[in-house]
């Protein structure tokens, strides 16, 4: 018990740092299911962080509000920006969303509510580890659940043949809408837990290369399964801890070694790590990439 | 007024960069559908390479320059041989190579960090000899105008290459259909790999020349030109060569005049990234792309 606790005061920001970097992937996760590549969700977690974080120091409202207020005001934002963006396809759709997200990077730059390029300091340190592994796994069962249901069909149907779904009655356009915004709640939602974490939140928090990071884990875990992006982002929040454990010198080597991990899983495990657990219908990875036309 | 001509040039100085960086990750786009995010660490790698070259191997910059080109064309066989060319048959081809060429820049990043060091640097002080000129009252030195020189120079004979030449036409018919290049005997796995050595070649170029327009190179510097190029080829069309360079000026333009007009330079990047935005609302395929939505 007291190594656990010694444990856990080492590593505790690491862990922390675990679940809200897979509530994050899982937000990511509820677009990837419909085949839409959004770049987007670290913006949408800057939206959550800074409406709890504006909330709480201007306000003074409480934590549940700052919390509710950091979800709600991601999911209308994504609900306005779904509805017209949607319409794009896979890079079209990935580089829309990703001058959204510039957009909103540079607008927390330049606003003053939210404390400028310096960021929003003095946000009360709320959150504890079980709250987000709590949500981490209400998260994770809300997306099996949605995997199970009429939605998540639909999705899968969207993300495989498009045309296709549309023909046997499929709302394209709802079901896309209502992916997106769900998606855009939960990395509020993650955004908020995460101001409430880390005392101080930053326009370079929520910036492009987040929004990659979320990619990579979703892909590195494996998409088809709600537990893939957990395992992607566990191993790749680790992954620096794990190395330097092992005595790799932090700088370039530790970076290198990232990048070469990174490329392995790609390489030889094409639904990630998750293709550890599963066994995959040989049909469905041999289902062809669409011809180009 | 004069103070807008000059913004105006200079805008025109750092568009055609833009647009010498962007017209190679547009090649490997309009060739393949995919894009090669490791672009922008062989831009870094290959600029901060040229001053290596310059300062501790003594080289002079006409002969560092197109070493430090062909240096990165071959990071660009690299990334292909290792990212792109296990992926390709692939059913989420799209997806992982994403995330493949991540891969690669994070090594590439980290061999700049290791090579390089993490501190800026800049080339020697009288690498290139700089005339200034005063033309109306506009500033304009001989290394803005050797820098546009190289970079149309490039352009016209990347566009004469693919429009005339039997490699450049083999390409154009392998970004048209893989299947029927191959059926015609074109060797589709050599005009891919050929692709990315051109691709990388001049985003290299470009690095090096950006170097010494701004007088400052960093392991980091790739970062900020990525997303400014993503912008620039999704303004001029996915996979249009015309597009980029015209997309490289007009971002370049944009930005001056957003400070030239808002008087500060916060702003810059917002204006040009919401009329990205609008762009690929109101016509997604780009100012000068081919008319139709490709699937994704």
């Amino acid at each position: 018990m007291e190594q656990l606790a010694q444990f856990y005061a080492v590593y505790g920001s690491v862990i922390n740092f675990i679940g809200i970097n897979a509530l994050l992937a899982l937000s990511l996760n509820v677009t990837l299911a419909a085949g839409m590549l959004s770049l987007g969700n670290a913006a949408f977690a800057g939206i959550g962080g800074y409406t709890a974080g504006v909330l709480t120091v201007h306000l003074k409202a409480p934590f549940i509000i700052s919390l509710c207020g950091g979800t709600l005001m991601a999911g209308l934002v994504g609900l306005l920006l779904g509805m017209p963006v949607l319409r794009l396809k896979g890079v079209f759709l990935a580089m829309a969303t990703l001058a959204f997200g510039e957009v909103v990077r540079i607008a927390a730059v330049n606003l003053d509510i939210t404390g400028g390029a310096e960021g929003l300091t003095g946000i009360p340190n709320i959150t504890q580890t079980w709250m987000i592994f709590l949500a981490l796994a209400l998260a994770a069962y809300f997306l099996a659940a949605l995997r199970r249901s009429r939605i998540g069909w639909g999705l899968v149907s969207i993300r495989e043949d498009e045309t296709a779904a549309a023909c046997l009655g499929v709302d394209i356009t709802y079901y896309k809408v209502v992916a997106f915004t769900i998606g855009a709640m939960m990395a509020g939602f993650a955004g908020a837990m995460y101001a409430h974490l880390n005392y101080l939140i930053t326009p370079r928090d929520f910036g492009f290369f987040i929004a990659v990071d979320l990619l990579v884990y979703n892909i590195v875990g494996g998409t088809r399964v709600w537990y893939g992006p957990i395992l992607g982002a566990a191993l790749l929040t680790a992954l620096p801890e794990i190395l330097r454990g092992i005595g790799v010198a932090a700088g370039p080597i530790r970076l290198a070694v990232n990048g070469v991990v990174l490329l392995l899983v790609i390489l030889f495990l094409p639904n990630g790590l998750a293709s550890f657990f599963t066994r995959w219908r040989p049909a469905a990875a041999k289902a062809g990439r669409p011809e180009r036309i | 007024m004069n103070l807008l001509a000059q913004q105006l040039v200079n805008g025109l100085f750092i568009g055609s960069v833009y647009g010498l960086f962007a017209v190679g990750y547009t090649l490997v786009f309009g060739v393949l559908d995919i894009l090669n995010l490791a672009h922008a660490a062989v831009f870094t790698l290959s600029g901060l390479s040229a001053v290596w070259m310059v300062q501790a191997a003594g080289m002079s910059i006409w002969l560092a320059f197109p070493l430090a080109t062909l240096l990165a064309g071959g990071l660009g066989l690299l990334i292909n041989a290792a990212a792109f060319a296990p992926l390709r048959r692939r059913a989420d081809s799209q997806f992982s190579g994403l995330i493949s060429s991540i891969a690669m820049a994070i090594i590439f990043d980290a061999a700049a960090l290791g090579l390089f060091g993490a501190r800026s640097v800049r080339f020697p002080a009288g690498t290139v000899t700089v005339h200034v000129w005063q033309i109306a009252g506009v500033t304009i030195t001989s290394l803005q105008v050797g820098i546009v020189l190289v970079a149309t120079l490039l352009m016209v004979v990347l566009t004469l290459f693919l429009q005339r030449s039997r490699t450049g036409k083999a390409i154009r018919t392998v970004a048209e259909n893989e299947r029927a290049a191959m059926l015609l005997g074109v060797n589709v796995s050599g005009i891919i790999a050929f692709t990315f050595f051109i691709s990388s070649a001049l985003g290299g170029a470009a690095g090096v020349l950006y170097g010494l327009y701004f007088d400052s190179l960093a392991p980091d510097m790739g970062r900020a030109i990525e997303l400014k190029g993503l912008a620039v080829i999704v303004l001029g069309g996915m996979g249009s060569i015309p597009g980029a360079i015209l997309g490289g000026l007009a971002f370049g333009l944009s930005e001056v005049l957003t400070v030239a007009v808002s008087g500060t330079s916060n702003l810059r990047d917002a204006v040009a990234f919401t009329v990205l935005f609008a762009i690929l609302l109101l016509r997604p395929s780009g100012l000068l792309g081919r008319g139709k939505l490709r699937e994704a």
